[in-house]
């Protein structure tokens, strides 16, 4: 428990419990709407965010907000009102948005310290101002799930349907992709870029397994990430290891066993099954 | 406009790619009417839906639903998309599928009325005692009985049904069509479907479309002009029970 002594260390576990509260959410609509590949797309887009940060010299996670939520919004428009197919759009915007992040990078003077944070996460170097953004940014998220859940899962299920009671589906598909956008720049300081889209979706699809209640999915994914992400956490500072990666891989592992479970689960109940029959 | 007309298309196009789907479709279903359309797949049924609905718009042509255009009208339709579109495994149960139909806006919760007329429909649809059940653990013809929950719920004046028959076996079909004739007193019904062999009786007429539609008028008439719309000999099985589309003939 001495580690609790250090402030770098209740920062990341209060970071740990923040994340996941946003991915729990966020992420399970994600799975279960199948937008794993747009959020990938609006993460990595998010660096040219980052490199604009730096770039005028302010924190990047700030100048990361405003750009992802662009990012997002251009992605959902250009997908829906033009012919260019969603997967193309995806695929152009996160390149372009890497791209710009590299050319903003090198323009501005000097070198870019703590870039490799933002591109792999390090959880042991959150300050407490990011730790305040998130808390806003998970504020925002919670408010407008609990606005307009009723009309996310509905959508999620049945777009056209929806569309003919009168959802507006447009605007709420707009505003889902702009809450990815925020989880996704809370998520950068934990894992980084590049790891974010394991963070949002492997809680969710552990989750997924056991309930098909939407808000038990949630609360169980947040529960299950945060479990995970503080034990990744711990095993990366006992074997010295890159805690993002780390956290990864323990969701990862976490994941297959889920799917291990699963099948004990069904197996046991076949028996079961069979066992009642035979006694009858 | 006469006031007893629901629907009115004039002249519809509609291409996909500058491929013809529709072509000068006209057609205007009344007040209580029971409209069959069949046509082979691909023939453009289920974007004739769509259109009446607003979900897609005509490239030329004039439409009016309830007097209006679609996107206003609508909210008086009660609709049935084709099952096969859905996720089963999506976290979803019986009762809130149902209960979607009932949507009034952003942000309104659900009253104590909506959730009696959800359970009635439910009840209508003799599905009440799946009303917690997860929608993965029902058959086809339960999970299509589910949807039509959903498309009465809102108590509609217009219903369009996208392959209703398909996975309800026969013995269903029967209790299927007399609930459709009991709500037919209360709304119109338009169903599409390219299974000849689901007009039954009860249809009063049939529309035959294959981008453009050849027929519309009593069900009998339509024997001819079927073949022209499939391209290809149809049967009709005029006597025997089974599978019976014509009435019985009258001694």
């Amino acid at each position: 428990m001495e580690i609790l002594h250090y402030e770098f260390m209740r920062n990341a576990l209060a970071a740990a419990v923040l994340v996941n509260i946003a991915c729990g959410i966020v992420g399970t609509y994600v799975v279960i709407k199948r937008m794993v590949f747009i959020s990938g797309g609006i993460s990595h887009a998010t660096f040219g965010g980052i490199g604009l940060g730096y770039f005028l010299g302010i924190n990047p996670i700030l100048a990361a907000i405003p750009f992802s939520i662009l990012c997002a919004l251009g992605i959902g428009i250009i997908s829906k009102r033009t012919k260019v197919s969603e997967d193309t759009a995806i695929g152009i915007f996160w390149a372009v948005g890497m791209a710009l992040g590299i050319i903003f990078i090198n323009l501005t003077p000097g070198y870019a310290p703590n870039l490799f944070s933002y591109l792999f996460g390090n959880i042991l170097t959150i300050p407490s101002f990011d730790l305040i953004i998130m808390l806003i940014l998970d504020a925002v998220i919670i408010i407008t799930v609990v606005l307009f859940h009723k009309e996310f899962s509905a959508m999620s299920f049945d777009e056209e349907f929806t569309t003919v009671v009168g959802v507006p589906n447009r605007i709420l598909y707009l505003l889902l992709l702009c809450m990815i956008a925020l989880s996704v720049v809370v998520m950068i300081r934990i894992v980084g870029i590049i790891l974010v889209i394991a963070l949002l979706t492997i809680p969710a699809a552990i989750s997924r397994q056991f309930t098909y209640n939407i808000t038990k999915l949630m609360f169980l994914s947040i529960f299950v990430g945060a479990v995970l992400t503080v034990g990744g956490l711990w095993l990366s500072y006992i074997l010295n290891l890159a805690s993002g990666a780390t956290i990864i891989l323990l969701l990862g592992a976490g994941f297959f066993i889920s799917l291990f479970l699963k099948y004990l689960i069904s197996l046991r109940r076949r028996r079961s099954v069979k066992t009642m029959k035979s006694n009858y | 406009m006469k006031d007893n007309i629901v629907v009115d298309l004039k002249k519809v196009f509609f291409y996909y790619d500058r491929i013809p789907v529709l072509e000068d479709v006209s057609i205007s279903i009344e007040q209580n009417d029971f409209l069959a359309i069949i046509g082979p797949n691909g023939g453009g049924k289920t974007t004739l839906l769509k259109i009446i609905l607003g979900l897609l718009k005509p490239d030329r042509g004039e439409i009016k639903v309830f007097g209006m255009i679609p996107d206003e009208g609508r909210r008086l339709i009660g609709y049935l998309p084709q099952y096969t579109l859905y996720d089963l495994n999506f976290p979803i149960n019986v009762f809130d599928v149902v209960i979607m139909g009932r949507y009034k806006g952003l942000a309104k919760r659900y009253k104590k009325e909506d959730k009696e007329a959800a359970v009635e429909a439910l009840r209508t649809v003799k599905m009440l005692e799946f009303k917690d059940r997860h929608i993965s653990m029902l058959s086809g013809g339960q999970m299509q009985r589910v949807l039509m929950a959903r498309a009465i719920v809102r108590e509609p004046k217009l219903l369009l049904l996208d392959e209703p028959m398909a996975s309800v076996d026969p013995e269903m079909q029967k209790s299927f069509y007399e609930l459709l004739l009991k709500l037919n007193r209360e709304m119109a019904i338009v169903f599409v479907t390219h299974d000849i062999g689901a007009i039954s009786v009860y249809v009063e007429e049939v529309a035959c479309l294959n981008r453009k539609l050849f027929y519309h008028g009593s069900k009998e008439g339509s024997l001819g002009k079927l073949e022209e719309a499939y391209r290809c000999p149809i049967e009709f099985i005029a006597h025997g029970t089974p599978h019976r589309v014509l009435r019985r003939h009258k001694k």
